[in-house]
């Protein structure tokens, strides 16, 4: 079937089984690794992109339901060279160790500022309730969102 | 992993959809939210020859309140539910139960209708709509029909929808006044199904007695359980600690638990019991506020 996606603000089109996971899509058709398989079960998060600006498991939905739809992964954060605010906050703050995550957190990460643009701790821990981190122990995921959202008000 | 091979079908009406599933019968799925059942695919438990897609089919999503129905489109994802100010502010009961389906990213996509179409008595929806006493619409090539909750499950992962038929809305009673509920649910971690979990939904009369009593049950037995014993006990009385214990009792003893990774039988119902006492107390606590 004939899937036709933007991504990341630039259009694909793509010949694929109705089975093929939109997570394969991205990864394996269009070669877009940032986005990561971890789980595979709908558990995880890793696979986490926005779908018409929603946070959804790309492991758990089938490539031609996205047909038609707006997609935007971890390669479409950084703007001309600069790096998202919540990028900078990762950085800034050791929300990673592995990183294997971190896609997947980033991308609940910006769709939930845009929500909550100035978040308590509880709700930033609800929020990523979602993204499983097996290094980090959340703290400094937390402080990592924290920073971005003061960024982000302070129109960084 | 990979679903097995299916035929995908993409309807654009209702008319269209039931038409397709009429013609397929049972080698057919509805894909819905897909968050149960793209997982049963991957783990090849379901391999549906056909899958029909109703995410296209427009004006299922949508919660409003109306002649003194809450009406939930059968397509609604569960974190539109959570957004509704109505369900926020009216519907104690439901707010708590959508607020820990599964968990944030997986509610973005998840249906209400799927919910309850599934059949699993591990979703959370169905003991909450026991309780509130929901009506599940259901739409077919022969036309629209309302299927009362109490007789909509009938064996795990089985309901009283035909294979021609999809769910549309959902409808829930609008509350009376001093109406009151809560959701209490225990789960090893977010995501995870409950080990137990408790739904209460209650009315008041002037005197402070419970004039209408619901009490459902997640996960405790091979389908959902209304615990009519419970609920029984309750009616017409003031819920004192005396009677919040007992209730708490016949709710415990309402559950069919099996064994599994996550307790043992005996655990199970008591759980049920602890969760069916604090339910309750939470449920009359905003009962007495006005719900």
């Amino acid at each position: 079937m004939l899937v036709k996606v933007t991504i990341n603000g630039e259009k694909h089109e793509a010949d694929v089984e109705p089975r093929l996971l939109l997570v394969h899509l991205i990864r394996e058709t269009l070669r877009l690794t940032g986005t990561h398989i971890g789980c595979d079960t709908s558990h995880c998060g890793a696979c986490t992109v926005l779908l018409d600006g929603r946070p959804v498991k790309s492991c758990t939905m089938f490539a031609v339901q996205a047909h038609g739809r707006d997609i935007m992964t971890v390669e479409g954060l950084e703007q001309d060279g600069k790096l998202h605010p919540l990028q900078e906050g990762f950085m800034a703050e050791h929300g990673l160790q592995c990183g294997y995550c971190t896609p997947g957190m980033l991308m609940t990460g910006v769709s939930f500022l845009k929500k909550n643009p100035k978040p308590s701790e509880d709700d930033i821990r609800r929020a990523i309730s979602g993204n499983l981190c097996r290094c980090t122990g959340y703290v400094n995921i937390v402080k990592a969102i924290q920073h971005a959202a003061a960024a982000i008000q302070g129109g960084a | 992993m990979i679903p097995g091979t299916f035929e995908y079908h993409s309807p654009s009406s209702v008319a269209e959809a039931t038409a397709l599933l009429a013609r397929l019968g049972d080698d057919a799925k509805v894909l819905s939210g897909g968050q149960s059942l793209i997982p049963l695919m991957k783990l090849r438990l379901a391999a549906p020859k056909h899958l029909v897609d109703i995410n296209g089919l427009p004006g299922l999503a949508y919660v409003r309140e109306d002649d003194g129905t809450l009406r939930i489109g059968g397509l609604t994802r569960e974190v539109d539910l959570e957004e509704s100010e109505i369900v926020r502010s009216r519907y104690p009961l439901l707010f708590d139960t959508c607020k820990v389906i599964a968990d944030p990213i997986v509610r973005n996509l998840a249906t209400v209708g799927g919910n309850l179409a599934h059949g699993d008595p591990a979703n959370d929806h169905p003991a909450t709509m026991l309780a509130l006493g929901a009506e599940v619409v259901a739409t077919g090539t022969r036309g629209e029909r309302t299927i009362p909750i109490g007789s909509f499950f009938t064996g795990p992962f089985s309901t009283a929808l035909k294979p021609d038929e999809i769910v549309v809305e959902i409808r829930v009673p609008a509350p009376r006044p001093r109406s009151g509920g809560a959701y209490v649910k225990l789960e090893r971690k977010v995501g995870d199904f409950a080990t137990a979990a408790v739904a209460v939904q209650i009315t008041l009369d002037a005197g402070g007695a419970c004039e209408q009593v619901g009490i459902g049950l997640t996960n405790v037995g091979s389908v959902p359980i209304k615990a009519a014993k419970a609920e029984a006990a309750l009616k017409g009385k003031r819920p004192d600690d005396a009677t919040i214990k007992q209730v708490a009792q016949l709710a415990a003893e309402a559950a069919q638990p099996s064994e599994d990774l996550r307790g043992s039988v005996e655990y199970k119902k008591d759980l049920v019991r602890v969760l069916t006492g604090r339910a309750l107390r939470r449920a009359i606590e905003r009962a007495q506020k006005g719900g």
